[in-house]
């Protein structure tokens, strides 16, 4: 099957300076792909050159068989949403309509949303049960539903693919486990994932595979088990790990070894 | 769902209504409703009335334009603020961010300078404006590596102080007794010499600037995003950007070209419109319009009438905006907290 997107031989920068090279990734219909890599690792300029928000240094893109290139800004859209990370909004909108903006790609250039894209916008509520949310501003709901309202957009914009930049980060500890079983729930519902996280254990819980990524260059990518070692976490964080097996079965989680001398 | 027109919109609608008829009763010739009617019927009608000459000149010659140009100017200012605090997520940004006052004030001082007769002032203030425009767009633009919306304002600051030393220099080489009273005069704003022909030239233009933003207002919402959200969500960003700013100016520039400066509307007008009813674009423009349209109208009529002589509008707005707004601001908040 053609993957939905694609890189071949990669490279990614900012204008001016080239962060990675020989980037080789495919994303399948269905599949989460989690990114893992440290601070200033290149991944959210990794995923802005994937989004077509900053131009390639080197390698192609297609998205759905075409070269991104040749995708004009509704296209994309239309195939792949971006969900930033759930930080400042500037005005204060209410959610339903910050959920609507997902439908700008299905309108017209002087359009408004009409009845179909209000339902969409509902639709996309309802699926991530926060329906409750819709009049509420977007500036007063917590930022763990905040993330929830930018997924819900990104699902009003009914592109399979969905590019999550850091979806866990600045979230409490129960906000994070939402946010890996909504990713969960998005895959079971037959849409692409791909985020990126500070936490191999996300990686561990819902990602067919996973990419690390170290100093711009892919250290390894692979199913989660096999490339999430001790000796990988290492090369990443610089930091001594212990996979510790569930004693209740299921993924083995990460835990850092601490340096108490 | 949201009414297609909001209590509030219809509520400033008929409060401009009320306005005009005010405005065209109160002044040194006192003209009363009913007077006011007979003559406007007669001349939609055709007929004749009854009343003096001097009624007809009052209220087609005198008080028709200005109360028309304080709607018109008072409306395009607070469109054009609102497009720009939309569009650089800031709410304290005003029509002049990108240069367009200082640009058609060194035009106009300019032109005073050089003892260019009403007409050329206008033009060069208005060419001004569109230049300052133009130049602060292309250096932003140019400017790689940064943020475009804050290089953007950057230059705009930097071009506008640079336009002030040229008006400084102007004011400074100025004949003190003719041509620098008529430069601080301008620089003060004021409606009293706008004439029905300024305005069948200001109109078209300000339409001219307001039909694309009208219809681009649901989109304005997207402008408010960051640049990367709104590309990947299918917006051509860089193009949108461009026609936005290239209208606002054009509505900018026309208003300031007949007005001269007349300062504050534009900044707190849109201001307090997102507090009454809201961020989004499709509902929050129409009410900036009108509450700009009420608010120079308002106080173009007190400066005419409030003493003897005329106070310019552009002292007023500021010294009657202020506490209004701070109350606003103050109401509006607490109503945030209980809710």
């Amino acid at each position: 099957m053609k993957p939905l997107l694609k890189a071949h031989n990669l490279a990614f920068g900012y204008p001016g300076r080239t962060l990675g090279r020989a980037i080789n990734l495919e994303v399948q219909t269905g599949e989460v792909l989690c990114v893992l890599g440290p601070n200033g690792g290149g991944k959210t300029t990794l995923f802005r050159t994937l989004l077509g928000l900053l131009p390639a240094h080197g390698g192609s893109i297609a998205l759905g068989g075409k070269s991104l290139e040749a995708c004009a800004p509704s296209e994309r859209a239309k195939l792949m949403a971006y969900v930033p990370q759930a930080g400042n909004s500037y005005f204060a909108f209410t959610v339903r309509d910050v959920v609507l903006m997902g439908r700008t790609a299905h309108l017209g250039l002087f359009a408004a949303p009409g009845p179909k894209d209000f339902d969409a916008a509902t639709a996309a509520l309802n699926e991530l049960r926060i329906a409750h949310l819709a009049e509420k501003s977007f500036t007063q709901i917590s930022g763990g539903e905040r993330q929830l309202v930018l997924i819900a957009r990104a699902i009003a914009q009914e592109s399979p693919l969905l590019i999550m930049d850091e979806p866990t980060a600045s979230l409490d500890f129960g906000n994070q486990s939402l946010m890996i079983s909504e990713i969960l729930r998005l895959k079971a519902s037959g849409r692409s994932v791909l985020f990126s996280t500070h936490d191999p254990d996300h990686a561990l819980q819902c990602a067919e595979r996973a990419l690390l990524l170290h100093a711009g260059n892919v250290l390894a990518l692979g199913s989660p088990r096999e490339v999430v070692t001790a000796a990988n976490l290492k090369t990443l964080y610089g930091v001594d790990v212990e996979l510790i097996e569930s004693l209740s079965g299921g993924q083995p989680f990460c835990r850092p070894a601490l340096r108490t001398a | 769902m949201n009414p297609r027109l909001p209590a509030l919109t219809l509520a400033a609608l008929a409060l401009l209504f009320a306005l005009v008829i005010v405005a065209f009763s109160v002044g040194r010739f006192a003209i009363s409703p009913s007077d006011l009617l007979t003559v406007l019927w007669a001349k939609i009608s055709g007929g004749s009335h009854a009343l003096p000459s001097t009624y007809d000149a009052v209220i087609f010659q005198i008080r028709g334009p200005r109360i028309l140009a304080a709607i018109l100017i008072g409306a395009a200012l607070s469109g054009a603020g609102a497009v720009y605090q939309n569009m650089f997520r800031n709410p304290l940004v005003s029509p002049d961010i990108l240069g367009v006052s200082s640009g058609a004030a060194l035009g106009a001082v300019l032109a005073i300078f050089l003892a260019l007769p009403i007409l050329a002032i206008q033009g060069f203030a208005f060419a001004g404006g569109l230049l300052a425009v133009a130049v602060v767009y292309f250096i932003g633009n140019a400017v790689r590596g940064h943020d475009p919306i804050l290089a953007l304002i950057l230059t705009g600051v930097v071009v506008g102080t640079l336009f002030g030393s040229g008006i400084a220099l102007m004011k400074y080489l100025a004949d003190p007794y003719n041509q620098l009273p008529a430069m601080t005069f301008w620089l003060l704003g004021s409606l009293s010499s706008i004439s029905p022909a300024d305005l069948w030239v200001a109109i078209p233009v300000v339409l001219l600037g307001l039909v694309p933003i009208f219809l681009l207002r649901w989109r304005m919402n997207l402008l408010s995003l960051s640049d990367d959200e709104a590309r990947a969500l299918g917006v051509n960003v860089g193009r949108l950007r461009l026609v936005i700013v290239t209208c606002a100016t054009l509505i900018t520039a026309a208003a300031v070209a007949i007005s001269g400066i007349i300062g504050w509307i534009g900044l707190l007008i849109p201001h307090a419109a997102r507090l009454l009813i809201g961020p989004a674009f499709a509902r929050m423009l129409p009410l900036s319009l009108l509450l700009g349209a009420c608010y120079l109208l308002a106080v173009d009529t007190l400066a005419r009438t409030m003493a003897s002589i005329e106070i310019p509008p552009g002292v007023l707005t500021a010294l009657i905006g202020t506490p209004l707004f701070l109350w606003l601001l103050a109401v509006t908040h607490s109503r945030a907290r209980r809710s």
